[in-house]
């Protein structure tokens, strides 16, 4: 466990930027271990860009990017994301 | 008015700073007037965005620590010594200036009064913050959800709204302190690092179905999860939020 | 309708923790100086025990090389002296390293692999043309101001490619893989700029 390490919570305001939807209450399913639970839960990394950790197996669950005009979002470590509408 | 505020698209908006306190020797609390404010759940947090003559920025997110209240929103900010953006907040800002901000954020770990207990609040240092605004937000509501707060700090003076926990205890609240370094003569209650042991003397049993809210630096509340999951309560029922490793 | 900033809003007397004076001609556009050395990290520290740990190059060679620590440790180093660059704004100027060059590593090497990824323990990969590691441009370093590289910054080992964005210089770097074709790493495949060149301030892909 790094000191350094955060969780979903502090990519709460970026994620609702880009999809304006409120999203650390959103579930995801790691496509690598099968756990689920909360964005606001899973591990965040500041580097480059941000990556969201699963807390269980440390697959990476999401990579974000943000420019000053454009933002990517890799996803592909989520098998799936429920959100609440 | 729940629906709206989760589906809204954040932008930066100018807040003016109205109140400046010190809540102790490294700790003050801001007050911004934030026009146009939609109100904000206990535990939500905004983003702060400055910015140098020169171009250069620094976003820090800071928890939301007032009760709603119009357009008042308090923060409480920790002057790190080698912080960037802190000393900027704490020590440099005056009445009447306007910095950008963005809130409310968070959906996770937030608490309203609907959602009962027994509640837990479990805080480390400055991760007090959005603990105190569930706090607030509680007593604003005249609710009287059973609830427990552990809060962790270095010595007495180090102890953030001392006094007004001391104020709202009662009523189903109990604060409970744990002091780490140092101890005033005669003190009572724990003197050392928040443990299972001191965990499962004072937070409710897991038969309860307790509600657990943990907040402070990140080995604080891995700690704390750590232990109230060995103490056999349920992970789903603990909301942790992590400040990084000195706190903000 | 409440005001609304459009542009970032100047905020009265914020400067940052930056030093005043800093050599203009050294800064890559859109770069400040800091004094600190960040910690930026994609995943939780690695700890290869030096026991365990192995540097090897691998992927369209003759013969693919390893080296234990022991090894590695044993082949000549140099100390360089260079100015580094992070995507995210920062640069830090003469931030003094030793290491073995990757011309060392490659000596003897028969490739006709114009690419490479170096990848590291935790499952991170940069990518960059080979000819941008070869030629004194790169370095696998183990030591940083005269210290053992902390774990903290790529410990035990980690690349360093000054002239590129430092996210190019790969932490806990295990091996070089090398390659004919180009394969974006781990920050080239989502947002990031394939080459990565901070005069160019090539940051983000379609830079």
């Amino acid at each position: 466990m790094d000191e350094l390490m955060l969780d979903g919570n502090a990519i709460a305001g970026l994620l609702q930027e880009v999809v304006a939807v409120e999203m650390t209450t959103a579930i995801g399913t790691c496509g690598g271990c099968g756990a689920a639970g909360p964005v606001g839960a899973a591990h965040l990394y500041r580097g480059a860009g941000i990556v969201l950790r699963c807390p269980h197996c440390g697959n990476t669950l999401a990579k974000v990017v943000k420019s000053h005009s454009r933002v990517w979002v890799d996803l592909r470590g989520i098998r799936t994301l429920q959100v609440t509408v | 008015m729940a629906g709206t505020a989760l589906h809204r698209r954040l932008t930066w908006q100018l807040a003016e700073l109205v109140e400046v306190a010190a809540e102790t020797s490294r700790v003050k609390t801001i007050v911004f007037d934030v026009p146009g404010w939609p109100s904000h759940r206990a535990g939500q947090h905004v983003d702060v965005r400055l910015t140098a003559e020169d171009g250069y920025q620094a976003e820090r997110s800071y928890s939301i620590a007032s009760a709603p209240d119009g357009t008042r929103v308090a923060l409480t900010v920790q002057r790190l010594e080698d912080g960037e953006v802190s000393p900027y907040l704490t020590d440099e800002l005056r009445p009447g200036d306007k910095i950008e901000l963005r809130g409310p954020i968070g959906g996770y770990f937030v608490w309203e009064p609907s959602e009962g207990g027994p509640l837990m609040l479990v805080a480390g240092g400055s991760g007090i913050v959005p603990l105190m605004a569930m706090i607030r937000t509680r007593a604003a509501a005249g609710d009287d959800t059973e609830t427990r707060l552990l809060f962790s700090s270095r010595s007495l003076h180090d102890v953030i709204y001392r006094d007004e926990l001391e104020q709202l205890s009662g009523n189903g609240l109990t604060v409970v302190h744990a002091l780490t370094d140092s101890q005033p003569p005669g003190w009572t209650s724990y003197a050392r690092r928040v443990d299972a042991e001191m965990l499962a003397e004072v937070a409710p049993s897991p038969a309860q179905r307790p509600r657990f809210y943990a907040c402070g630096p990140t080995p604080f509340v891995e700690a704390v999860a750590e232990a109230l999951v060995g103490l056999g309560h349920n992970p789903l029922a603990i909301k942790t939020e992590r400040f990084g490793p000195t706190g903000r | 309708m409440p005001p609304r900033a459009s542009k970032p809003i100047v905020s009265r007397g914020f400067r940052g923790r930056r030093p005043a004076d800093a050599d203009p001609a050294r800064v890559p556009p859109g770069q400040y100086i800091t004094a600190d050395f960040p910690v930026l990290s994609a995943g939780p520290t690695p700890h290869t025990s030096l026991e365990l740990w192995d540097f090897s190059i691998i992927g369209e060679l003759n013969v693919p090389c390893r080296w234990t620590w022991e090894e590695f440790r044993a082949l000549p180093s140099e100390e360089i002296t260079r100015d580094i660059h992070c995507v995210t704004k920062w640069s830090k100027l003469d931030t003094v390293w030793r290491g073995v060059s990757v011309d060392t590593l490659l000596e003897g090497i028969e490739t006709q692999a114009e690419y490479m990824t170096a990848y590291s323990d935790g499952g991170y990969t940069a990518n960059l043309p080979l000819e941008d590691v070869t030629g004194s441009k790169a370095w696998v370093v183990f030591a940083y101001e005269g210290e053992p590289l902390a774990p903290e910054h790529g410990g035990p080992a980690r690349m360093l490619v000054p002239h590129h964005y430092f996210w190019k210089s790969a932490k806990w770097v295990r091996g070089i893989r090398l390659q004919s074709t180009d394969e974006p790493g781990f920050w080239e495949t989502n947002g990031y700029h394939n080459y990565g060149d901070p005069w160019q301030e090539q940051r983000y892909t379609g830079d």
